[in-house]
């Protein structure tokens, strides 16, 4: 059965590799587009302002090859890790020093975009002026201590005034989303700094040391769902997803956890409104919605830039593209192109005021100095 | 159990996976020889031949690759005193002088030997281990790890020297070093006077190089001489492993040691091998050869750094919480393989776990073994005229320090701390003191924080905080012993084997460098009261602490005590001063300045060159012919394995100003 698949497989491929030097030779016959971008023989440097071995580091190490294989020429992408000053390093090097000829490529986080949104001193980097051709989405599970007595987020409310701690990396990280959702439910929860990842935080709940908290989708679907069943965890909200008109709606890796803002509703019984709810609603973009980008510099002609939009959407688009990447990617749509454009557009458009905002809010609850 | 452990033995001895195994290994200790490489450095280059690959094949590649690790690097800390990543730091301690003593081949043997034995111990105790190992890593918890730090702090009392007040005070230098950057409980940037750099904290692979490497390499540069005084390299090969027969219940508990604090996640694996050091110093009865090397303190950090790796791959495997750097880079490998860790580890997917472990083992056979044979011929190394080694050796510090953030400020931080360096080796401040200080800085605050935080004050009365309080108090009873016995000793023998060191008269540079200490204690304290409550509270403490201690090593100082045991200065210990044909302290300091400034201005490459023929024609009289082909080699070889790499080498104003062809851009 298998030897006949792969046989298929190959014949398959044959047939395409004939089409195309088919119609390799016949453009050059032709000699139709002058310009055609081709990066035969070159080799792409993919910063990644991360440590190797980190989420972003694997992200960016899973699609490489992948997408070298759809790029005209198939050059080799090596991901070059720049880690420090919480991402802002790698960023600030790409920004200075990237070539506009698509042989240089970034690969951001959450944890770029959110310095960036701050207005971190760190910062000589404008996302303005990069183009992205991907964004890739996660999303996040809130989950109490069945110690609280509560089942569900109906019962929310009757946190209030218990001693709640949830093991955070720093108020400015990822956290700060989580963090600032409980603020806007007006529930109280006494932050413990100084992890060194969301695992150490949830060891830290299993161990009972912190009675709240929450992970990425793939984190949560595949080392906390397995405590549900040992009655050790109890789910409460996902964070939501974001729809083409920006609205949060359900998860669909959760379909049976509400979002936050349907949370919102049920403790404030009202529709969300307010600067918080949309200082939330950008930094959770910013950090989920469109987490991960691949962006490319200041100035890259249009045919680059196409090029590789087509190359990414080729490889996402790609039959076993989806089993492959469940383990690294969760099961999200990855946004290409234009839609990855817009992506970022909506996640780091934040007006000064709500800037402002944020930042006082920072300094007044955790001390944030800027 | 028993099906799941047959299925893996089955796996493993395929040949298909040994093969691959072996691919792995060989491709390790390659990069691993080179310091500031390993695993990660490797990880880049195997990663595009994972894909495709079946997963347990990639599996055992990828295996291979990360268990000799903290093999290769024993090379340049043994034969050069350069400690390659953490884990061998404290094999430098008497691995470097051995060497020195013309015993490098007993010294690699005997390391190697113990590294192969605490790997294979490593993989017979994870075995069982890994079944209970999710109730042991989930009881330690922030107290626990806190308690931990302290045990660790505690192996200062065994390794600081003659005086204890100038042990502490060393110790107290790491500890204000290792606080500097983001406070964990608040975020607050201490001491960084505004610098990125330092906001991240100083990388503890610099300090490692600039407080053990660049202190030996301007001593040896010094005295003029090939890096073994022997003339004739003794045979030690079998006498190495000898050694290790001889202290085989060492070895065991150094690999218990090394397998049980891997295991735990957070405290990180660089204070295992000084845990193992000091337990060794702490049970053995004559300890004057420690750090003069004695044999044992290669077995010790050896066979624990082993063992450790594989202790480190429980919390990776069962939790996804990497132990360490390249445990993560591990993590990272498996998940594009497609393996997801998790709880499921231990339950489905045993015969995966049992795979890793054990062909973590043979991975650690082959390394070891490979290294125990190629030893005999590496040792010849230290036969060879210093002046000519110097530039390779300094080139290669600079580029492992270069590879910590990729930053000049690396360089610039390894000279600062090369200088502190240079003035604790002549003034006999206690480096390993320093060090163990630094390594435990941020994991002692941070435990500390978390745990009064969890549980208040009550932390305390846990019963895991107490057993280790009870094995520190041990600790510390032990080291006391030891330090009443060994001035008994020195009575004792006076006449027979030991020389008082000559004491200087002149403690002028003693005070002002033990007044510059003070000083910084003084800055750090005022630094902490710049910050908020819990931002400020803990370097506050120890520089509080550490002004008295240090004031009195001060006071004695400037009271000319002179037979006191803080007194001490190389320069006349040694016979330095006066001695014409010796070059000053601070000559090589400001070549490898020299060096470090022109990487501003033009690059490493260039940069290199010059100095590699400047130092050649100047330092080593070397021929014209022979400057030009040590030159050129060097050159290519670094500007290959920054391209073959993906690496960049750092770059200068000239680079920034001008496009520069390949490789000088």
């Amino acid at each position: 059965m298998n030897t006949i698949e792969n046989n298929k497989r190959s014949a398959a491929k044959l047939i395409k590799s004939l089409v195309a030097s088919a119609a390799c030779i016949t453009s050059l016959t032709l000699a139709a587009p002058v310009h055609a971008v081709d990066f035969d023989g070159e080799r792409v440097e993919w910063i990644v302002p991360f440590k190797e071995g980190g989420g972003s580091d694997t992200w960016a190490r899973f699609f490489a090859p992948l997408i070298s294989e759809n790029i005209p020429g198939k050059p080799a992408i090596v991901v070059k890790n720049i880690p420090g000053g919480g991402s802002t390093k790698g960023a600030n090097q790409f920004q200075r020093n990237a070539k506009n000829n698509g042989l240089n490529i970034l690969g951001t986080s959450g944890s770029t975009q959110f310095p960036y949104l701050l207005g971190d001193t760190r910062v000589n980097y404008d996302y303005k002026d990069w183009t992205a051709v991907l964004a890739s989405p996660t999303g996040g599970v809130f989950y109490v201590s069945p110690e609280l007595g509560i089942k569900s987020a109906a019962e929310l409310t009757s946190l209030r005034g218990k001693e709640l701690k949830y093991a955070s990396q720093g108020a400015t990280s990822l956290d700060l989303v989580p963090l600032l959702a409980l603020d806007i439910l007006d529930i109280d929860v006494q932050a413990i700094f100084g992890m060194k990842g969301r695992g150490a935080g949830r060891l830290a709940f299993e161990r009972g040391e912190v009675n709240v908290d929450y992970q990425t989708s793939s984190a949560y679907l595949k080392k906390v769902v397995p405590l549900i069943g040992e009655g050790k965890v109890v789910p409460i909200m996902s964070w939501g997803v974001l729809d083409d008109d920006g609205n949060l709606q359900r998860d669909p890796n959760f379909p049976d956890l509400p979002h936050f803002a349907e949370v919102y509703e049920m403790v404030h019984g009202k529709k969300p409104e307010g600067t918080a709810f949309k200082v939330w609603k950008a930094f959770f973009a910013a950090g989920f919605a469109a987490q991960k980008g691949i962006f490319l510099p200041k100035g890259t002609p249009q045919d680059v830039i196409d090029a590789w939009g087509d190359a990414v959407e080729k490889t996402v688009q790609a039959d076993d593209f989806k089993t492959r990447s469940e383990l690294v990617l969760g099961d999200y749509p990855q946004a290409v192109k234009g839609k990855a454009v817009k992506a970022f557009k909506a996640a780091l458009d934040i007006s000064d005021a709500d800037r402002e905002w944020v930042r006082n809010w920072l300094t007044a609850r955790y001390n944030v100095k800027f | 159990m028993l099906d799941a452990f047959l299925t893996a033995l089955q796996t493993v001895m395929t040949g298909t996976h040994l093969l691959y195994l072996a691919g792995g290994v060989l491709l390790g200790l390659a990069i691993g020889i080179f310091p500031g490489l390993g695993g990660i450095a490797g990880l880049s280059l195997l990663l595009p031949f994972l894909y495709g690959m079946e997963p347990t094949t990639a599996l055992a590649m990828l295996i291979g690759l990360v268990a000799v690790i903290p093999t290769s690097d024993t090379f340049t800390s043994v034969l050069m005193g350069i400690p390659g990543s953490s884990g061998s730091q404290a094999t430098v301690l008497d691995g470097f002088p051995m060497a020195k003593r013309g015993e490098a081949a007993r010294a690699l043997s005997a390391a190697f030997a113990s590294s192969l034995f605490g790997g294979l111990f490593g993989a017979v105790v994870l075995t069982g281990f890994v079944l209970i190992a999710r109730p042991v890593i989930l009881a330690f918890g922030s107290a626990e790890l806190f308690m931990l730090t302290l045990l660790g702090l505690s192996m200062v009392g065994v390794l600081g020297g003659n005086s204890l007040v100038k042990g502490l005070s060393a110790c107290g230098v790491g500890l204000l070093l290792g606080s500097i950057g983001g406070a964990p409980a608040t975020g607050e940037y201490r001491m960084t006077f505004g610098n990125f750099y330092l906001m991240d904290g100083i990388p503890l692979v610099v300090v490692g190089l600039g407080i053990f490497a660049l202190p030996e390499i301007i001593d040896l540069l010094r005295q003029n001489s090939a890096i073994s005084e022997a003339a004739e390299l003794g045979r030690g090969w079998v006498t190495g492993i000898r050694d290790l027969i001889k202290n085989r219940w060492l070895a065991l508990r150094c690999a218990v040691i090394g397998c049980v604090v891997g295991a735990l996640p957070g405290l990180g694996g660089s204070v295992v091998d000084w845990i193992a050091y000091g337990h060794a110093v702490q049970t053995t009865k004559d300890k004057d050869q420690f750090g003069n090397g004695d044999v044992r303190g290669v077995i010790a950090p050896e066979s624990s750094n082993n063992a450790k790796e594989g202790g480190a791959l429980i919390p990776t495997l069962l939790f996804g919480i990497p132990g360490s750097g390249s445990m993560a880079v591990f993590l990272g490998g498996m998940v594009l393989i497609g393996i997801e860790p998790g709880p499921s580890m231990v339950t489905s997917n045993l015969d995966i776990t049992y795979t890793i472990v054990w062909s973590l083992a043979i991975a650690n056979v082959v390394g070891a073994g490979a290294c125990l044979f190629l030893s005999k011929w590496v040792a010849k190394l230290t036969t060879i005229p210093y002046a000519l080694m110097a530039p390779f050796m300094i080139t290669v510090i600079c580029f492992a320090a270069y590879q910590a953030t990729r930053d000049l400020s690396d360089l610039v931080t390894l000279l600062g701390i090369g200088v502190l360096g240079v003035l604790m080796k002549r003034f006999d401040w206690p480096r390993p003191a320093f060090l163990i200080g630094f390594v435990l800085a941020s994991g002692m605050e941070t435990y500390l924080y978390q745990a009064l935080q969890f549980d208040g004050l009550g932390f305390l009365l846990k019963p895991g905080v107490l057993i280790i309080g009870a094995i520190t108090v041990i600790s510390i009873y032990f080291a006391a012993r030891h330090a009443s016995n060994s001035g008994k000793d020195d009575s004792d023998t006076e006449s027979s084997t030991k020389v008082k060191p000559l004491r200087p008269t002149n403690l002028g540079p003693q005070k002002l460098f033990a007044g510059a200490i003070f000083l910084a204690f003084a800055y750090g304290l005022y630094d902490a009261l710049q910050q908020s409550m819990l931002g400020g509270v803990f370097t506050g403490g120890v520089c509080g602490v550490m002004l008295i201690l240090s004031g009195i090593v001060l006071f004695k100082l400037v009271t000319n005590q002179v037979d006191d045991a803080v007194n001490f200065d190389n320069e006349v210990a040694a016979g330095y001063q006066g001695d014409q044909s010796i070059a000053s302290l601070l000559h090589y300091v400001y070549w490898i300045a020299g060096l470090i400034v022109s990487c501003y201005f033009v690059g490493f490459l260039i940069s290199i060159a010059a100095f590699f023929i400047a130092f050649l024609l100047v330092k080593a009289r070397a021929s014209i012919l022979r400057t030009v082909v040590l030159t050129s080699s060097a050159v290519v070889f670094m500007a290959t394995l920054a391209h073959v790499m993906v690496l960049d080498l750092p770059s200068g104003f000239l680079q920034e100003a001008v496009q520069m062809p390949w490789p000088l851009n």
